[in-house]
């Protein structure tokens, strides 16, 4: 550490229960802290109004394709079957909506799912294979038991002292600011 | 403890002094998250066994059948398989069906329970959601040899043929290409998306460069935040609300493979919903197969429990009756709807030339699921592995019986004929099992066997209100 460069990215604590982490959690939310993050094993019931988080945008890139699914179902059958090469099939009307529906229907799962896993990708900002907070020696153990809380230096509040008295104050174990080093 | 103080203070439930609900714990010998993680990655992580490459080479060897099957097929024709007039379907449909509905259980495990909130689905949703994408990987080479000449396979798919004719959307193949991708692909996504955080725990814990490489690839730069989580969770629920309707779509269209043809025995309205409970109660026929094994193997009693044991038994229970119910329903339809046709299918079902495969069917489908009514065989792990084992040769043969008893009596007595497979379609089958198995052998060396943030979740020390 000592022979490279670094600057300090964010004050980290951590918690060695959900319950702890949920209620320290509350604490920094109304102690006004805006830039920080909170890190656990699992995804912890409730944590999101504690940390006044909305509601996931996920489902809007669902809903988008889903919408583009079922149109493309639509268009394709029509271009091919009556627009492109008329097809006469048993005498019956080149495209309508009714028989290829199954069509129609798998397209619009199909392309919501991809919305769905690209949307949590997007609104994750994922992939994104470094970020500052993998310095922490202890940040492998938040995906095993260990739970963390981590206020960056970003933040308008951020205080070196009186940060990290914050976060032992409500009951942190292990405070320590996580540097980050540059080149 | 807040629901059990109301409970206690309710009066009339003071006087007729319920019994204790006693919820059986997920897990057992009070875990902690620690050694679900070790548990869980141990298996990846440890020194491959011997019996592994035991396994793995006897699959492989196994597969090479089908490997050597199509070779065969393709090089010299495809008179090599018994089908021909009148049974032109043959095998290859009656392996297709089989393949894909073993597949249903994975997805209802890991998408329609996860809507029902089961939580005992968690210890066992990500080797299922493997056993599918295996199974749907089995089943797409059938149809795409029963086409005759493979290498114009791609005619199936939307892009015009050498005289710029597509394809016709009027027919259910044509459905079954779109549902039967779409499947494939849905699952995977789900499969792998559920993955990404167990895969950061591997990248995170990996000491060797390549695992961390490998498992850093696909874990995207999962960093565990809360806002990450959040996202996921919404996402996990929408895939599971999207992967629902489609997997009784996909069974649904199957059956139309045979429901839209005008013949005895297949043009039926039951079909759909037949189909799908046939699936799935063949699906847990398979899950049953693969992960009482697995369990033992790796010591996770603690996490399959007798309760999982017994949850997927009582529905292999349930779904085996309703299917046997379709059966008698089917047979009902036949006499009501007096089609004399129709009712000589069924007649020649259970009594003519292939009487065997029927009684078979019936035997492996109706009556050895009965047994799971006894909490004793429940209990014997042994024997519900071979009851497993007969529910999944019970589910082949109802596909054999429904494609080859029609197809074999045609309306004109002239044209009646009585199907055999040969050796090719016996070896080429037979292979599946080895390929499918070369797969889930790599599953379980590589990837996380079950998703430790979802059994983490429901342990109690996933409660953030609780006091302990």
């Amino acid at each position: 550490m000592s022979d490279t460069m670094d600057i300090k990215y964010a004050a980290a604590a951590t918690f060695s229960s959900a319950k702890e982490l949920y209620d320290a959690a509350g604490k920094v939310k109304d102690e006004g802290y805006s830039n920080w993050e909170c890190f656990s094993p699992i995804p912890v019931h409730g944590l999101d109004a504690q940390m006044g988080y909305a509601r996931s945008k996920v489902p809007r890139f669902t809903l988008a394709g889903g919408v583009t699914g079922f149109f493309t179902g639509m268009l394709i059958v029509w271009f091919m079957n009556e627009f492109d090469y008329p097809l006469i099939v048993g005498g019956k009307p080149y495209f309508s909506p009714i028989y290829p529906f199954p069509v129609f229907y798998e397209l619009t799962i199909l392309f919501a799912a991809f919305g769905t896993l690209f949307g949590m990708f997007f609104l994750n900002r994922l992939p994104q294979h470094n970020h500052p907070v993998f310095e922490h020696p202890e940040f492998g153990r938040t995906g095993d038991d260990k739970f963390m809380i981590v206020i960056e230096v970003e933040d308008p509040k951020f205080d070196d002292e009186q940060t990290v008295n914050f976060l032992k104050e409500v009951g942190g174990q292990a405070v320590q600011i996580i540097r980050e080093p540059i080149d | 403890m807040s629901e059990v103080k109301e409970v206690e203070e309710h009066e009339i439930l003071k006087k007729v002094d319920p019994a204790p609900w006693k919820d059986v714990p997920l897990v057992l010998n009070n875990r902690d998250y620690k050694w679900v993680t070790d548990k869980i990655c141990g298996i990846v992580e440890a020194k491959t066994p011997t019996w592994w490459w035991w396994c793995f080479i006897t699959a492989l060897c196994i597969a090479s059948f089908t490997g050597m099957g199509l070779v065969y097929l393709v090089s010299t024709g495809v008179g090599v398989w018994g089908n021909n007039n009148p049974v032109n379907w043959g095998w290859a449909i009656v392996n297709f069906v089989f393949w894909i509905g073993i597949g249903h259980a994975g997805t209802l495990i890991s998408a329609v329970l996860c809507l029902l909130k089961q939580k005992w689905r968690t210890s066992i949703n990500r080797a299922s959601e493997a056993m599918t994408v295996f199974a749907v990987l089995c089943a797409g080479i059938f149809p795409l040899f029963h086409v005759g000449r493979v290498w114009f396979a791609w005619w199936l798919f939307p892009i015009p043929n050498a005289n710029a004719i597509w394809p016709q959307f009027r027919s259910p193949l044509e459905w079954d290409v779109f549902a039967v991708s779409t499947y494939a692909t849905v699952s995977i996504l789900f499969w792998y998306m559920g993955m990404i955080p167990d895969m950061a725990v591997l990248r995170d814990r990996a000491t060797e460069t390549w695992r961390k490489y490998f498992y850093g690839f696909f874990a995207m730069g999962w960093r565990n935040a809360n806002n990450h989580w959040r996202n996921f969770e919404m996402a996990y629920l929408l895939l599971a609300g999207l992967s629902t309707p489609l997997v009784l779509s996909v069974h649904t269209i199957v059956s139309f493979d045979f429901a839209v043809a005008n013949l005895p025995g297949w043009h039926t309205t039951i079909f759909p919903p037949y189909f799908v409970a046939g699936a799935i109660f063949s699906g847990f026929g398979m899950v049953l197969t693969l992960l009482l094994p697995v369990r033992a193997v790796f010591g996770l009693r603690d996490l399959i429990t007798q309760k999982h044991i017994d949850n997927m038994c009582m529905i292999t229970l349930a779904t085996g009756s309703l299917v046997g119910y379709a059966y008698a329903m089917e047979f009902f339809i036949a006499w009501y709807g007096a089609n004399s046709y129709e009712g000589f299918a069924f007649i020649n079902r259970a009594f003519g030339n292939y009487w065997w495969s029927y009684w078979i069917m019936v035997s492996c489908n109706v009556i050895c699921p009965q047994l799971f009514w006894f909490k004793k065989i429940r209990q014997n792990t042994p024997l519900v592995w071979i009851i497993s084992i007969f529910v999944n040769v019970g589910m082949w043969f109802e596909r054999f019986v429904i494609a080859n008893t029609t197809l074999s009596r045609d309306f004109l007595p002239s044209s009646w004929g009585y199907y055999s497979p040969t050796v090719v379609d016996i070896f080429t089958f037979f292979g599946t099992f080895g390929f499918f198995s070369v797969l889930f052998l790599l599953f379980l060396r590589f990837l996380p066997l079950m998703p430790m943030c979802e059994v983490k979740s429901v342990m109690p020390q996933a409660d953030p209100h609780a006091d302990h």
